[in-house]
């Protein structure tokens, strides 16, 4: 039985991030219709400037640890936000009139700039995050023995995941958002200028992803240029999961996932772990191809 | 000077022209019909007016300001609001969503709320649908929130495509009712319709489109009278 609570706090913790990540894509693609692949890259540049910041400024020994990971998550979530909107403009907007087919392709493209800039700046070898920052100490809860840094990572997902929620739901903005996801011309028709929603899903989703990759850098420990592939398509697999297009469903997604995965490795083989991820990802196509939550069939891109 | 001026609208679709110089005039207060069959251009006219599509010759005047390179949301803001064809209500948001939508580009919130209340006493069922999610609605109702929708703007001119478009007889009575009263409140009104009795019989001028082209205009009771109309939209013609 603690096995399985120590693997079900475990499979939150990477669920949430898996969670954060889907968020971008599933936001993006309401909106465009389009799967923005350099995302994954965004959450890996997130990565790595949390460590160039945290190493450079030396934020934690001036704020102490709490404070001084906040302004740095604050400060990642930022930059990576301005990269994702910088990025709709170079690489999205031009195509916007195009065919869909048109901007995948842009999108593969963004993807593999990115990763490669990535990889020229920093280099290809693994890189770590210095150890000292977080909170070794594990707290005990029923008898369970659990890490602090797990139990951060979540919170910090799920307070993120409930302020997107009301961001969405309660905002005049947010709700603009969901009207351009449902029928652009007639959220133009409404006076919402979609150009200015689509800028704002560019400036949310990346930030959600930068902040994941900060948070990977931070609990694994080490960061490498092609970390984005697999957390990207964990994550869509997580989106589509819950349902491509919708917000809560990216959130179940993403949990259910890392969930299923950190059980499976565990009382399966830990070998099998992204086989298992897979195989719920060729599952949820067959069987019910709109996700969990989802109302809208998935068009093929 | 009226409050709408359309002169030689062309409007093409890639290489295909589909209005070959459209003139209209709507004046202030009228209600004012657009008649013809499927194809004759008469949703791109709206669409155009609307600016979600962009004409490729040809001006739009609103209060004697160019309005025909603006977009779209700002065309909105200068009192201009459609219901579009098949209503579009968004169907996932409830009512009251749906209304805050409408009046997205209002920042004064004691007026929006003065125009909310006013629209839920012009069109009571959706007072009382207020948190039901918009698809859940009947046809008729979405309707009425597809117009209840455009007015929370308070729009001087209100676009209407074919509102009266797969509803039983006695609905587009009502529909057509309401678009009285609103148009006694100062609402200028263009309606696009195929049923061309009932909008005859509702507003005060008409135009006739074919293929793109305006062929017919003039008072209803006029075109009313008029025996090719009377054969082709009336279906009463000289047996």
């Amino acid at each position: 039985m603690e096995q399985f609570f120590q693997q079900l706090t475990n499979g939150l913790a990477v669920g949430g991030i898996y969670a954060l990540i889907a968020l971008g894509y599933t936001m993006v693609y309401g909106v465009l219709k389009l799967i923005n692949f350099a995302h994954a890259d965004l959450f890996t540049l997130g990565a790595y400037l949390g460590l160039t910041l945290l190493t450079s400024m030396a934020l934690t020994n001036h704020l102490g640890p709490l404070w001084g990971t906040l302004l740095l998550a604050l400060m990642v979530m930022g930059l990576i936000a301005l990269v994702g909107a910088l990025l709709d403009r170079v690489a999205y907007r031009p195509l916007r009139a195009s065919p869909r087919l048109s901007a995948v392709v842009s999108a593969l493209g963004a993807s593999i700039f990115l990763q490669n800039t990535i990889m020229l700046v920093y280099g290809a070898r693994f890189q770590v995050y210095p150890q000292n920052i977080l909170p070794k100490a594990a707290i005990e809860l029923g008898g369970l023995s659990i890490p602090v840094v797990r139990l951060m990572v979540l919170a910090t997902s799920v307070i993120m995941m409930a302020a997107l929620y009301l961001f969405i739901q309660k905002t005049k903005i947010g709700t603009a958002i969901r009207a351009a996801a449902i029928d652009q011309g007639a959220a133009r028709l409404m006076g919402i200028d979609v150009n200015r929603v689509i800028l704002m899903v560019f400036l949310v989703g990346p930030s959600l992803g930068g902040l994941a990759g900060l948070m990977v850098g931070l609990y694994y420990g080490q960061i490498n240029f092609t970390m984005g592939w697999n957390y990207g398509l964990k994550a869509f697999t997580a989106a589509i999961l819950g349902g491509i297009g919708n917000i809560p469903g990216a959130m179940v997604g993403g949990l259910l996932l890392g969930i299923i995965e950190a059980m499976g490795a565990a009382y399966l083989s830990m070998a099998w772990k992204d086989a298992i991820a897979f195989c719920v990802l060729i599952m949820i196509l067959i069987v019910r191809p709109t996700g969990l939550l989802g109302e809208r069939v998935a068009e093929k891109v | 000077m009226a409050l709408l001026e359309v002169a030689g609208l062309h409007v093409k679709y890639g290489n295909i022209e589909v209005l070959h110089g459209v003139d209209l005039r709507v004046n202030e207060g009228e209600i004012v019909t657009i008649l013809g069959a499927n194809g004759a251009g008469k949703s791109t006219t709206l669409l155009t007016l609307s600016g979600l599509v962009k004409p490729s010759g040809g001006s739009i005047a609103f209060g004697g300001r160019p309005i025909d390179k603006l977009p779209a949301h700002v065309i909105v803001k200068l009192g201009i609001a459609q219901v579009p064809e098949g209503r579009r209500i968004f169907n996932t948001l409830t009512v009251q969503e749906n209304m805050n939508l409408g009046a997205f580009v209002s920042k004064d919130y004691e007026q929006v709320k003065k125009t909310q209340d006013w629209i839920y006493a012009l069109l009571p069922v959706l007072s009382e649908r207020r948190q039901q999610l918009g698809g859940t609605l009947s046809g008729g109702e979405q309707q009425m929130l597809a117009i209840g929708r455009a007015l929370m703007s308070r729009p001087k001119i209100l676009l209407l495509d074919e509102p009266s478009l797969g509803l039983a007889p006695l609905l587009v009575k009502t529909i057509f009712q309401t678009l009285r009263e609103i148009n006694t409140t100062g609402v200028t009104i263009v309606l696009v319709e195929q049923n061309a009795r009932a909008a005859l019989k509702l507003a005060h001028r008409a135009y006739v489109m074919e293929l793109g082209n305006i062929v017919l205009e003039g008072p209803s009771p006029e075109l009313m009278a008029n025996s090719e109309v009377q054969a082709a939209y009336l279906g009463t013609g000289s047996q």
